[in-house]
């Protein structure tokens, strides 16, 4: 756990302390959302590392991690909280038996039922708690995901982090949670909901970064044969794939060369693990037509041979 | 900058001329077309405050995470940015261009169909029949290409009566159960119960609540569809209005997302505001390579995914029909049904030969026609699930 950042370079050290290479401009909105404390809005590629930034804000602060992944049909009763209706039910059975029913009132029956014991906090509510210590980290993952409703639900918990359980009354925190939204823009979000973050479009990394990034993410691999696997990586995504290799997947990429007993890249390697880069059997076939000699030739170039 | 005590002289003077600059900026933006709403402007003088504008660095992000909401708009900070900040004299800043200046034959006054029939864009109604109005009924089987222009205004005004129901697909949601449903309902059991002293008499259930599908619609709007691209673009406006979950593109030599500018009402409005956007208007035709940059910028990501897609094109491709077709393979293999609506089929003795059609065929869950009110009137009894 470390204190809280007082300039971007701050952020870019603290990341990279945590495995994370940021650039200036991730790390200028990580620091911007930390300071202002405003959720932090990420759009980009599948694979470029936008539910990564959550998970290393956490591990770097030291504040709780609370994910809440969307889903179509997502409701504020899987978001923010739940009675636990079979204990209420028991609740109310043993009342009865006990005869404590029908010598209490039917008021106190329900306070009864409607207490903080009976309540299931789902991450929303969690996160938006009192609590202590470093600032939880609350990650909504794929919000593209949720219907418009559960957006407009979210831009209202979020725009003054408090939350009202009818029950029980308003529920706020002084530490307001660090919010990460991720989306992988199949649809587009409410401005209204946009605009109450900090925005930024996440990209592929460029050559050198992503480099240093496996280098940090796969240590044990041969420094060459990262170069030219990024080189090859870089290679791909100007082919116009289906799905565009992500971070992620050179990573993987890089570890299953190494595990191969490989320093550098040849046809015969990369042709035998070319599934853990492309998945889908269009881009492996387009790959191949292009020519693994070049795509080889053009990663030694890049790259550097051995 | 990164200290921020009031009583330090020198950094309040920097924030008093950063702030002008900033808002300056913000100015600039909205002037290029960006919609920079006040509160940005000021997260952006929060931020620079907390950057500092001592280098480019700082000033460009700051203002890329609190300004910009869209990777599209990108292209267009970057220009300001330099003009702005850098004092560099751009030669291009491309402002939203003029509308093509084309009179719109479209222009009705009268339009109380439009608001007074539909109520709400997600309601449902299963209910609704399709308004069929006898005095233009003849009018309505004619081709658009060989309508006058009083008779394309008065067309498109019956647009806006369109009525669009949809598919729908199970969603996950639950809804209360009228009778017995699915899931028992314990929060309503439990809340019936204590009505009864605790005995859980009643017992509520759940059932999964239904959801539109979602409708995409992709306008060929190249020279050879230009008789019939502005009845189709009024119809895709009807479709908009009427229901919820409804997306809109123009395809010619590329590809542009139409569903933000038909958002408004008035569909003249919508109109004037959707076409400059298209920049090739009438222009040539890639049909493949559009579709296959929908599927890639869109589709594929979730867009298509379980929807219903219909093409409006009449399917005159001037690139490689190899591509159309694997754009197409792919495209039907993530949606719930893709529909091809070709003008040109209504015309007797039609066959689809031109190579683009050709390849797409195949991949097709419907083909149907489009060149008059009354067929897209069918077509959107098609889409309604009803045939």
């Amino acid at each position: 756990m470390s204190a809280l950042p007082t300039t971007v370079d701050d952020v870019k050290a603290g990341l990279e302390g945590n495995e994370y290479l940021a650039d200036d401009g991730l790390a200028t909105s990580i620091f911007l959302a930390i300071t202002l404390r405003r959720p932090l809005f990420l759009e980009g590629e599948a694979g470029v590392g936008k539910t990564e930034v959550a998970k290393v804000l956490s591990r770097w602060l030291g504040g709780r991690l609370i994910r809440l992944q969307c889903y179509e049909g997502i409701d504020a009763s899987q978001a923010v909280y739940e009675w636990d209706y079979t204990r209420q039910l028991l609740h109310l059975r043993t009342a009865e038996a006990t005869g404590e029913a029908s010598a209490t009132d039917s008021t106190s029956l329900e306070a009864a039922l409607y207490d903080e014991r009976f309540l299931i906090r789902r991450p929303l509510l969690e996160a938006l708690s009192p609590n202590e210590g470093p600032p939880p980290v609350l990650l909504v993952d794929e919000i593209d995901r949720a219907d418009d409703e559960f957006e407009a639900f979210l831009l209202e918990a979020l725009s003054d982090y408090s939350i009202t359980i009818p029950e029980l009354g308003e529920i706020k925190t002084e530490n307001p949670p660090l919010v990460v939204l991720t989306s992988n823009r199949t649809r587009d979000v409410h401005d209204a909901l946009k605009r109450r973050c900090l925005y930024h479009w996440v990209e592929h990394p460029t050559f050198e970064r992503e480099v240093a990034i496996i280098q940090l993410r796969a240590p044990g691999v041969a420094a060459p044969l990262i170069r030219q696997v990024a080189a090859a990586t870089e290679a791909m995504r100007g082919q116009g794939l289906y799905k565009p290799p992500g971070v992620a997947e050179t990573i993987d990429w890089a570890r299953s060369l190494a595990a191969l007993g490989r320093v550098a890249i040849d046809e015969a390697s990369v042709e035998a693990t070319l599934g853990t880069v492309l998945k889908y059997r269009e881009d492996q076939e387009r790959v191949t037509q292009q020519g693994l000699p070049d795509l080889v030739r053009t990663a030694m170039i890049r790259g550097g041979s051995a | 900058m990164s200290e921020r005590s009031p009583d330090d002289a020198a950094e309040t003077t920097t924030l008093a001329a950063g702030e002008t600059l900033a808002v300056g900026f913000a100015r600039a933006l909205r002037r290029a077309g960006l919609r920079v709403p006040a509160s940005a402007t000021i997260n952006y003088v929060q931020a620079l405050g907390l950057v500092g504008v001592e280098t480019r660095s700082g000033v460009y992000w700051a203002g890329r995470s609190t300004l910009l909401h869209r990777p599209e708009d990108i292209d267009i900070y970057d220009r300001v940015f330099a003009a702005y900040w850098q004092q560099t004299f751009v030669e291009t800043i491309r402002f939203e261009g003029k509308p093509p200046s084309v009179t719109l034959a479209l222009d009705v006054g009268d339009d109380e169909g439009g608001d007074g029939n539909d109520d709400g864009e997600d309601e449902q109604d299963s209910e609704i029949q399709p308004v069929r109005f006898s005095r233009t009924e003849v009018l309505t089987d004619k081709d658009f290409a060989e309508c006058s222009a009083e008779e394309l205004a008065e067309l498109t005004a019956l647009m806006s009566r369109l009525q669009f129901t949809t598919h729908t697909r199970r969603s996950r949601r639950q809804v209360r159960a009228t009778s017995k449903g699915d899931r028992p309902d314990l929060r309503r059991t439990v809340q019936r119960a204590l009505r009864h002293q605790g005995e859980p008499l009643h017992r509520a259930y759940t059932e999964d609540a239904t959801r539109p599908r979602r409708l995409v619609l992709v306008l060929d709007v190249s020279g050879s569809m230009e008789a019939y691209a502005r009845a189709l673009v009024r119809f895709a406006h009807a479709a908009v209005v009427a229901r919820g979950r409804v997306e809109v593109f123009a395809l010619g030599t590329r590809l542009t997302r139409l569903t933000r500018f038909l958002y408004s009402r008035d569909p003249d409005q919508a109109l004037t505001l959707a076409m400059p956007k298209v920049q090739d208007w009438a222009g040539g035709t890639r049909l493949g390579e559009g579709l296959a940059e929908f599927n890639e910028e869109w589709g594929i990501r979730g867009m298509a995914r379980g929807s219903v897609v219909v093409i409006l094109s009449d399917g005159w491709d001037r690139g490689d029909p190899l591509v159309l077709g694997t754009a197409m393979e792919r495209l039907h293999r993530v949606t719930h049904e893709l529909v091809w609506v070709n003008p040109l089929k209504a015309t007797p003795g039609y066959a689809p030969l031109a190579a683009g059609m050709a390849a797409a065929l195949p991949h097709l869950d419907r083909f149907v026609e489009g060149h008059s009110y009354a067929s897209l009137e069918q077509l959107a009894t098609i889409l309604a699930g009803q045939r």
